[in-house]
C-alpha cells in the first residue's frame, strides 16, 4: 500500500499537470463560447445559416452539442493519460 | 469482462421491456378504438406504470448497505446515464419547460443552456474525484478533506444542511408535480394523488434504495423518452414532411416569424389590444384617486346588488354580481395592490407580439442589454448549481470505476439532450399550430381541447379565450395561456388519439417520480448516514444503519407530502432558487477541495457560510414574495441568480480564509493525492 503510493506521487507529478491543464483549456472553451454567443446574440441574431438565426440556433442546440462534445473529448483524453500512467507505473516496477 | 456481461443482461432486459411497453401502448390505443372511455384509458395507464415501478422495487428490495447506499458501485456508464438523467429531468421540465419557451421565446433557452452547460462541471471539475473519493454522500467528501482544529462534524453539518434544505424544495414540488399530474388525468382529488405517488415512491425507495432506485429509474427514462417523442415527431411531420422535429424545426421557426409580423399588422389584433389599453387606463385612473376611488367603487357595487334584487334578476346574475362584490378589496391597501397587479396583467396583454427568435427584446437598450445580463446570470447559476446538486452527484459514486464515471457523465448529458433538445422545437411548433390554425377560427367551432383543458382546473384555468371585440373570430391577444398546457395537450393539438395524451401524463408522471425517488433518499441518506452514524452513533452496524435510514425515508415523505399538499406557491417559487443555493453553499467548497490543496478546513466553513449568507441575503432584499424590493437589485439581476454574488463571494472567502490561516495537514494533501489518482 505504501509503496503504491509513493509511486502515484511521482507519477502524479507528470500526470496531474496535464490533467489540470487540459481541464482548464476545455472549461475555457465552455466559458467562452456561452458567454460570447450570448453577449452577442443580438448581433448574431440577423445572420442566418441554413435558414436558422445564429443565436437562437446555438442557444436551442449549438451550445449544448458542444457542451457534449467537450465532455467526450475529455473522456477520451483522460483515458489516454489514464493509459500512460499505467504503464510508467509498471516501468517503475 | 464480468462488467460487460452485466451491461449485455441490462440491455437484454431493458429491450424486451420497452418492446413490452410499446405492446402495451399499441393495445391500448386498439381497446380505444373498440371505445374504451377515456377515464379507463387514464386510469390503466397511471396505475399499470405505478405497479411497475414498485414491481421493480420489490424486486431488487435490499438491506445490504452498500447496495442500498450506492447501487453495490457496479452500475455500468450507459445505464448510470441514463438513470442520472431521468433523475435529472424532473417533473417541471417535463411539463413545464416548453412552455417557458413557449412564452418567453429566446430568453427561455437560458434554461437549456444552464441545465446542459452544468455537466462540463460535473464531468470535469466534481464526478471523477468523487468516484475515486468512494464513500457514500457529498458530505463524507468535504468532511474528509476539510479536516483541521474544528471537529469535522461542523464541516459536515453545513454541508447536511445545505444538502437537506435544497434537496427538500426540490422534492416537494416534484410531489406537488405528482398530484397535480393525477388529478388532471385520473380526476382524483390532489391529495389523495399525491399520497397515491407517494406510495409508489416509498415501496421503491423503501425497500431497494439506490439500487431500486437506479433500475426504476432507467424504466421511467425509457417511458419519458417515448412519451415526449411522439407528439412532437407527430408534429413535426404534420408541418414539415420530416419527422425528425429538431432538424426540421427550422423551417417552421422561418414560417412563424412571418406569421408574428402578420398578426402583428392584423387590425382586429390592434382592436382587441386597444381593448386592453383600455382597461389598464381604467385601473390606472382608479389607482391615482385612492381611497376615493375604492369606496365609490364599492358603494356602487353593493348598489348594483341591491337593484338586481329588486327588479326580479334572474338568481345566476344575482349571485354571480354577489360574487363580484365579496371579491371587491376589501380595504384600500388591497385595493392598491390588486388594481396595480390587474394594470400589469392588462399593459401585458396589450403588448404587440415578440418574435419568438429574437433576443432579448426590449423596449431600448437598457432594458434590452437588462435581459441579457439576467439570462447571463441565470444560465450560469443553473449550470453552476446543477455542479453542486447532491442528489446528482451522489450518482456518480455508483459506477464502477473513474473512467466508467468520465463517460457516465457523458451518457447522462447525451440522453438529457435527447429530450432537451426537442422542448425549443416543441415549442415553436406549438406556436406554429396555434398561431395559424386556432387563431383566425371561429369561437363556434374551437378545437375541443381549448374546452376541456379550459374545464380541467377551474380556478387556475390553463387555457382561456374571450370573444373580447365580440367578432366571433379568435385573435392571439384574446388567447390567454398557462406554459403547462403546451405538452399537455399538445397530442391533442397534433391530432393523435387519447391514448398518446395518458402517455403523455404517464411520463410527467415518470419524471416527477424519478427526481423525487433520488431527492428523498438523498435527504434520508444525508440523515442517516452523516448524523446519526457520523455523529451520533459512529458504533452502529451496518444493518441497523440501513433501518435508521429506511425509517427516516418515511418521515421525510411524509412530511414532503404534508408540504405539498398545502400548495404552497411560495415553495414552487423557491425551487429556481435552490439551483443558486446549492451553487452558492457546496460549489467552491466542491471544486477548491480538488483543484488546490491549501485549501483548509476554516477556508471551507468561511466559503459555506459567505455563499450561503451572499445568496440567501440578496433574495430577501429583492424577492417580493420574500418580502423584498426589486429596487434593491445589483445591477439589475433577478433574485433566481443571486448564485452569481453567493459564488464568488464563497470562492473569495475560501482563498482568503485558508491563505490567513495554516496550511492544512499531511492528511489532507495525501488524500487529495489519492483523488487525484484515477
Amino acid at each position: 500500500m505504501n509503496n503504491k503510493n509513493n509511486i502515484s506521487l511521482s507519477r502524479l507529478r507528470a500526470y496531474w499537470p496535464r490533467a489540470r491543464l487540459l481541464s482548464f483549456l476545455l472549461l475555457a472553451a465552455w466559458f467562452l463560447a456561452t458567454f460570447l454567443t450570448v453577449f452577442f446574440a443580438r448581433e448574431l441574431a440577423d445572420i442566418e445559416i441554413f435558414g436558422w438565426p445564429v443565436s437562437f440556433y446555438m442557444a436551442a442546440q449549438g451550445l449544448a452539442l458542444l457542451y457534449l462534445s467537450l465532455i467526450g473529448l475529455y473522456v477520451l483524453y483522460m483515458r489516454r493519460l489514464d493509459r500512460g500512467l499505467r504503464k510508467e507505473a509498471k516501468d517503475g516496477n | 469482462m464480468a462488467i460487460k456481461a452485466f451491461s449485455r443482461r441490462l440491455a437484454i432486459y431493458y429491450g424486451w421491456y420497452t418492446f413490452g411497453f410499446i405492446i402495451f401502448l399499441i393495445a391500448l390505443a386498439i381497446l380505444e378504438k373498440e371505445g374504451m372511455p377515456r377515464l379507463w384509458i387514464g386510469y390503466m395507464f397511471l396505475f399499470s406504470t405505478i405497479v411497475l415501478y414498485a414491481g421493480i422495487g420489490v424486486i431488487c428490495r435490499t438491506s445490504d448497505m452498500s447496495e442500498y447506499y450506492v447501487a453495490g458501485r457496479r452500475v455500468p456508464p450507459v445505464f448510470n446515464g441514463m438513470a442520472t438523467a431521468a433523475d435529472w429531468i424532473s417533473a417541471a421540465s417535463f411539463i413545464s419547460l416548453a412552455g417557458g419557451m413557449y412564452l418567453l421565446g429566446f430568453d427561455g433557452l437560458a434554461y437549456i443552456l444552464g441545465w446542459t452547460g452544468g455537466y462540463c462541471l460535473v464531468a470535469i471539475l466534481i464526478a471523477p474525484y468523487l468516484n475515486k473519493f468512494g464513500q457514500y454522500t457529498v458530505s463524507d467528501f468535504l468532511a474528509a478533506r476539510y479536516t483541521g482544529p474544528y471537529d469535522s462534524k461542523v464541516v459536515r453539518m453545513l454541508a447536511v444542511a445545505a444538502t437537506v434544505l435544497v434537496s427538500f424544495t426540490y422534492v416537494v414540488a416534484q410531489i406537488y408535480g405528482v398530484g397535480l399530474i393525477t388529478s388532471r388525468f385520473a380526476g382524483v382529488d390532489f391529495s389523495v394523488g399525491i399520497f397515491l405517488g407517494l406510495a409508489s415512491i416509498l415501496v421503491c425507495s423503501f425497500l431497494g434504495g439506490m439500487r431500486a432506485i437506479t433500475w426504476t429509474q432507467i424504466a421511467q427514462y425509457i417511458i419519458m423518452l417515448i412519451a415526449y417523442m411522439i407528439p412532437v415527431v407527430w408534429l413535426s411531420a404534420k408541418h414539415t414532411d420530416i419527422p425528425i422535429p429538431q432538424i426540421a424545426y427550422g423551417t417552421v421557426l422561418a414560417k412563424l416569424g412571418e406569421r408574428e409580423k402578420e398578426l402583428n399588422r392584423d387590425p382586429r389584433e390592434q382592436q382587441v389590444r386597444t381593448i386592453f389599453l383600455q382597461r389598464a387606463a381604467e385601473y390606472d385612473a382608479r389607482l391615482k384617486a385612492l381611497p376615493r376611488s375604492w369606496e365609490e367603487g364599492r358603494i356602487e357595487m353593493q348598489r348594483h346588488v341591491e337593484k338586481l334584487r329588486h327588479s326580479n334578476a334572474s338568481l345566476i346574475e344575482i349571485r354571480a354580481a354577489a360574487r363580484e362584490l365579496s371579491l371587491y378589496p376589501h380595504d384600500p391597501e388591497e385595493a392598491q395592490r390588486k388594481w396595480t397587479e390587474a394594470r400589469t396583467y392588462n399593459l401585458i396583454r396589450a403588448e404587440p407580439v415578440v418574435a419568438h427568435k429574437t433576443p432579448f427584446p426590449g423596449k431600448d437598450k437598457a432594458s434590452s442589454d437588462n435581459k441579457r445580463n439576467n439570462f447571463l446570470a441565470l444560465a450560469f447559476c443553473l449550470m453552476l448549481g446543477t455542479a453542486a446538486l447532491p442528489h446528482v452527484l451522489v450518482r456518480f459514486y455508483t459506477t464502477p470505476s473513474v473512467p466508467a464515471t468520465r463517460s457516465a457523465v457523458f451518457w447522462t448529458l447525451l440522453f438529457i439532450m435527447l429530450i432537451y433538445l426537442t422542448v425549443p422545437a416543441l415549442a415553436v411548433l406549438v406556436k406554429y399550430d396555434i398561431y395559424t390554425s386556432l387563431v383566425g377560427s371561429e369561437f363556434s367551432r374551437l378545437p375541443s381541447w381549448v374546452s376541456y383543458w379550459a374545464n380541467i382546473d377551474k380556478t387556475n384555468p390553463l387555457v382561456r379565450i374571450n370573444d373580447l371585440n365580440k367578432d366571433g373570430i379568435v385573435q392571439l391577444a384574446e388567447i390567454a395561456l398557462d406554459g403547462d398546457i403546451v405538452v399537455l395537450a399538445t397530442p391533442e393539438i397534433a391530432g393523435l388519439p387519447y391514448v398518446i395524451s395518458a402517455l403523455i401524463a404517464a411520463g410527467g408522471l415518470a419524471a416527477a417520480l424519478s427526481t423525487a425517488d433520488g431527492l428523498l433518499l438523498t435527504i434520508s441518506n444525508a440523515l442517516s448516514h452523516d448524523i446519526y452514524y457520523k455523529t451520533v452513533d459512529p458504533a452502529a452496524s451496518t444493518q441497523k444503519r440501513v433501518t435508521i435510514s429506511k425509517l427516516l425515508l418515511i418521515v421525510v415523505a411524509l412530511i414532503a407530502a404534508y408540504a405539498a399538499s398545502l400548495k404552497p406557491g411560495n415553495i414552487l417559487s423557491v425551487v429556481g432558487a435552490s439551483f443558486s443555493l446549492a451553487a452558492s453553499t457546496l460549489f467552491p467548497a466542491l471544486v477548491l477541495g480538488v483543484f488546490w490543496k491549501r485549501a483548509n478546513q476554516q477556508g471551507a466553513i468561511a466559503a459555506m457560510l459567505a455563499g450561503f449568507g451572499v445568496c440567501v441575503c440578496y433574495m430577501m432584499l429583492t424577492a417580493p414574495t420574500l418580502g423584498g424590493s426589486a429596487l434593491n437589485q445589483w445591477f439589475g439581476i433577478a433574485p433566481i441568480s443571486a448564485g452569481v454574488f453567493g459564488v464568488p463571494a464563497g470562492l473569495l472567502a475560501l482563498v482568503v480564509v485558508s491563505l490567513l490561516t495554516p496550511a492544512p495537514s499531511k492528511y489532507s494533501n495525501a488524500l487529495v493525492d489519492h483523488i487525484r489518482t484515477p
